[in-house]
């Protein structure tokens, strides 16, 4: 995956592979600490303790396709490179929450990318019957989102309607321009 | 923690119900873009882009999309899958920005299955 938002799109797919329902998304850039934290949560059915335990092993999937999964070990390898960590907490039937932390300023820290498509993306094609929650922070500063109060202000009009999500990939646009533009320091 | 800027939806809304029929009007077919590990990697948000984007600009009404897990043929990605009403499911391989529109046009809008683009039948091994 070459940037965050990819890794994202990737992570929140195996949260819509267990029935997520909620999904919670937070980006907390620290320079002051140099950390970026990613924090996806959902309540989906969760993983076993012999699942969880095998979660990050690339060797292991309990997809039935193919016999190797990629998605978690490519994400904590991604950590790695920056001297960061990756942490999964779940429970049989409570959901999974995964934290990926990276060194902020590390040369092979990969960058956010394109968060806006990728919460689009999301949008557009789960919208319907999945709620998304997206947090960002950068120094304090950020924005919160919640599909769940877009919706309840659409009432009848579908969230997936081309002129609902081009209002809001442009507003989520000017989000991130505005924090991009806010210092590091 | 501030909010995104919601304050003009319920213009938009208003705006949506005026311009479009929000009768469940009946789907011509649905396009299904693979969205596991190995077709992120290998663009399938892009071809969801650019799909997304021409049918906004051709304003198309009667068009599904969606999106599903790992298909397990992941040397053969960014993939989708055409299923017009009451036709077989035909699986596109390989996918750019300008296939998928071709595909677009010419199979989900036209009924006429791409099949230079197609996955051939029979091929369907996952490993
Ligand atoms: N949010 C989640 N909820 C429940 N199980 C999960 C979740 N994320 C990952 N898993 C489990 O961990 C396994 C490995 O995930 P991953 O590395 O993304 O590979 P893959 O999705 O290709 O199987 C999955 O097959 C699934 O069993
Ligand atoms: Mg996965």
């Amino acid at each position: 995956m070459k940037d965050l938002s990819l890794h994202i799109l990737d992570i929140v797919e195996n949260s819509i592979a267990a029935g997520a329902k909620n999904i919670k998304i937070t980006i907390d850039e620290d320079t002051k600490k140099d950390l970026l934290i990613l924090k996806i949560q959902d309540d989906g059915k969760g993983m076993n303790k012999k699942t969880l335990s095998k979660a990050l092993d690339p060797f292991f999937t309990t997809k039935k396709v193919r016999r190797i999964g990629l998605g978690l070990s490519m994400l904590a390898q991604a950590t790695r490179e920056t001297g960061g960590s990756i942490d999964i907490k779940s429970k049989k039937g409570e959901g999974a929450c995964i934290t990926a932390i990276f060194v902020y300023s590390h040369i092979d820290r990969k960058p956010l990318g394109d968060i806006t498509e990728t919460l689009i993306s999301l949008i557009a094609t789960r919208g319907f019957d999945i709620d998304f929650i997206y947090k960002h922070y950068k120094n304090k500063h950020g924005f919160i989102f919640d599909t769940k109060v877009i919706k309840k202000k659409l009432k009848d009009v579908p969230v997936y309607n081309t002129l609902v999500i081009n209002y809001l990939k442009n507003n989520l646009t000017k989000e991130f321009e505005k924090l991009k533009k806010r210092s590091n320091a | 923690m501030k909010k995104l800027k919601i304050g003009d939806l319920e213009k938009i809304r208003d705006k949506v119900r005026r311009t479009a029929n929000l009768r469940q009007g009946k789907a011509k077919a649905r396009i299904t873009i693979h969205m596991g590990t190995c077709g992120i990697a290998a663009g399938a948000r892009t071809i969801l882009t650019a799909l997304m984007q021409e049918i906004d600009k051709k304003n198309i009404k009667d068009i599904i999309i969606t999106t599903s897990g790992c298909a397990g043929l992941c040397s053969r990605e960014p993939m989708a899958t055409v299923e017009v009403t009451g036709k077989p499911p035909v699986k596109y391989v390989d996918l750019t920005k300008e296939k998928i529109i071709k595909i677009l046009n010419n199979h989900a809008l036209k009924g006429n299955i791409v099949s230079e683009y197609a996955l051939a039948i029979g091929s369907e091994r996952t490993h």
